[in-house]
């Protein structure tokens, strides 16, 4: 219950062309993350797996069932809003119970599927509430708890994080995947914060300008890019990017992860002085200015001390060099 | 903030307000304190508050015995109220689509429906009284108020179209996914949250109409369908006018609009102030 697949899909608004041409599929079960910058088309993308926007071609199939003309309501589809879009003159409770009662779902069935959401979320305290009583994380909270509710087979979420501190912003990330792990749902989760990607996903689906560059699971990504967007989108801090050619390569240019670079001061590849440096206390992030490459970061693990200025070398871990051709492409 | 927290703006701004408070008010002072005084008093000293020997109620006791005082209010009520609904009814439903669905032509016929804001409707005063006879509805209420819906609609659309593509898309959307039909959303969701505006638009729409005289004069002047505001005309004459009666009048036709504005604005500052809407 609950696979999901995309067919050629694309959207339109006007003549231009926001999503171009989408096909996936996503397993009963399986928690996927569409991640890319902002703008690329993925609420667009989301909205069309709920109902809410039309699609212009392809399909939505979900368990067998082509549903690209259904109503969102009769989708078995569910979705938690960035805004968290609670109905402001209705209770909690009912803010939960909503979705049941208008299918026609008997008051005391509601109740107790409400009393159940509210229980797995803490909610219980506050059911009696209007939104505009709670904080923003109780809102987040009682969106996600009106999306459980409806028991879909489907649960989407549109950066449901991106409006909470980043105390909380952790706190109910790992909450999310505690769900995903309790109730055993499918679910698709956008965000253009690839740290939340990385740490929810079972797969990554990584957009660009309405097209998908590459889906796998996270760690697939990370080592094994198959372009340099890829390559700069998954990893924090960014890849870095080097010119093939002025270190002697065949490749035009050559990535290198920040923690796969060492700073040496002999028989260095390539040599640069320290522009800035981030000490974090676990880790120390070292900004380096060399040419022809411009500022490459390099990540250490512990406490370093660098001077601003100093001249240092830098040398890649031969077997973590990602080399990519003039197009960006991976060649292998 | 800064600007707002500092005393002598906030003074200036106080004294401003309150001259134009002052200014706005005077007319409607001078109306009510004359209307209780003698002819002579009126005439003697228009300034003075009503004492003793001033004090005469002789215009109130004119209009509540001459005409039918109580049914030219009630008409006007009665036109008021209903253009009143209509314009915020369909306003508010022309404006949700508007601003809600992509459809064709969709710009332009907005700007079709705002054009009445810079057109006034007395233009077509004559195609709108052959449209009336032809229609058959001279002399009756009805003409009046579809002529002050139409008068009333296109503020309306234009301002309610503004705000409601302020409502939260994610709201209406969670409506959606939750099984609400368009209906419901547009009643139960977006109607609710601007609430203030139809206040607003509600005050600007209601005062034209209940002090209009120039569709009343034309449309409807028999004696069963007189507005108050033509009710009041008998008193003045071409060669004597009843001062004491038309004050009286006047200060009478303030009441119902006065207490139809302070519906509107407790609304108006419960909208703005609630996060809670029911
Ligand atoms: N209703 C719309 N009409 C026209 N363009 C739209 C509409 N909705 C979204 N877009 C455009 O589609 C693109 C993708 O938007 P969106 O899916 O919201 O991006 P993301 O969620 O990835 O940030 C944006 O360039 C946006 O301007
Ligand atoms: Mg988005």
């Amino acid at each position: 219950m609950g696979s999901l697949r995309l067919a050629g899909l694309t959207k339109s608004f006007g003549r231009t062309e926001i999503i171009k041409g989408i096909d996936l599929s996503v397993a009963n079960g399986e928690f996927v993350v569409f991640v890319g910058p902002s703008g690329c088309g993925k609420s667009t993308l989301l909205r069309m797996i709920a109902g809410l926007e039309d699609v212009t071609t392809g399909s939505v199939t979900l368990d067998g069932q082509d549903i690209t003309n259904v109503a969102p309501a009769k989708r078995g589809i569910a979705m938690v809003f960035q805004t968290y879009a609670l109905y402001p003159h209705l209770t909690v409770r009912d803010n939960m119970g909503l979705a049941l009662r208008q299918a026609g779902v008997s008051r005391a069935e509601t109740g107790a599927a409400v009393d159940q959401a509210s229980t797995l979320l803490d909610l219980n305290p506050y059911l009696d509430r209007r939104p505009a009583e709670l904080s923003g994380g109780q809102r987040q909270r009682v969106a996600i708890g009106r999306a459980i509710v409806r028991t879909p087979k489907l649960f989407l979420f549109d950066e449901p994080l991106s409006n909470l501190d980043a105390a909380l912003r952790v706190a109910t990330r790992i909450e999310i995947a505690r769900l995903h792990r309790e109730l055993g749902a499918t679910m698709i989760y956008v965000t253009h914060d690839q740290v939340e990607a990385m740490t929810l996903a079972d797969r990554i689906v990584v957009m660009r300008a309405g097209v998908v560059e590459q889906v796998g699971p996270p760690m697939q990504l990370y080592n094994d890019p198959s372009n340099t967007f890829v390559a700069g989108f998954i990893g924090s801090p960014r890849m870095n990017f080097l010119k093939g050619r002025a270190l002697g390569e065949q490749s035009s240019i050559m990535g290198v992860r920040p923690e796969h670079l060492s700073i040496t001061f002999s028989g260095s590849a390539i040599s640069g002085s320290v522009s800035h440096v981030e000490a974090l206390g676990g880790e120390t992030l070292v900004y380096v200015h060399t040419e022809p490459h411009g500022l490459l970061t390099v990540r250490l693990f512990g406490e370093h001390h660098f001077s601003v200025g100093q001249a240092v070398g830098l040398t890649p871990d031969p077997a973590r060099v990602f080399r990519f051709d003039a197009e960006g492409r991976r060649l292998r | 903030m800064a600007a707002r927290s500092h005393p002598g703006r906030a003074l200036a701004a106080h004294a401003v307000l309150i001259v134009y408070t002052l200014i706005a008010l005077f007319p409607v002072w001078i109306i009510v304190i004359n209307s209780v005084k003698s002819r002579r008093a009126i005439f003697g000293a228009p300034l003075a508050l009503p004492t003793p020997a001033t004090w005469d109620p002789v215009g109130y006791t004119t209009v509540l015995e001459n005409g039918d005082v109580i049914g030219y209010f009630l008409n006007s009520a009665i036109v008021t109220i209903v253009s009143l609904a209509m314009v915020l009814l369909f306003g508010a439903m022309a404006a949700f689509a508007l601003s809600e669905y992509r459809f064709r032509g969709n710009t332009l016929m907005g700007l079709y429906l705002a054009l009445g804001i810079m057109i006034p409707i007395r233009l077509g005063t004559v195609a709108i009284l052959q449209m009336m006879v032809a229609a058959g509805l001279v002399n009756t209420l009805t003409a009046l108020i579809l002529v002050y819906t139409a008068q009333g609609l296109p503020l309306a659309v234009f301002i309610l179209s503004e705000f409601m593509r302020n409502v939260s898309d994610d709201l209406k959307n969670a409506g959606r996914m939750d099984g609400l039909s368009e209906y419901a959303i547009f009643f139960r969701l977006v109607l609710p949250l601007v609430r203030p505006a139809m206040a607003t638009v509600a005050v600007f729409t209601m005062i034209p109409i209940w002090n209009d005289l120039w569709f009343p004069l034309i449309l409807a002047p028999s004696e069963e369908t007189k507005t108050i505001t033509l009710g009041s005309q008998v008193f003045i004459g071409q060669f004597v006018t009843n001062w004491n009666a038309v004050l009286a009048a006047l200060a009478l036709a303030i009441l119902p609009v006065l207490v139809l504005y302070l519906i509107f604005s407790r609304q108006l500052i419960r909208g703005i102030t609630a996060g809670a809407v029911k």
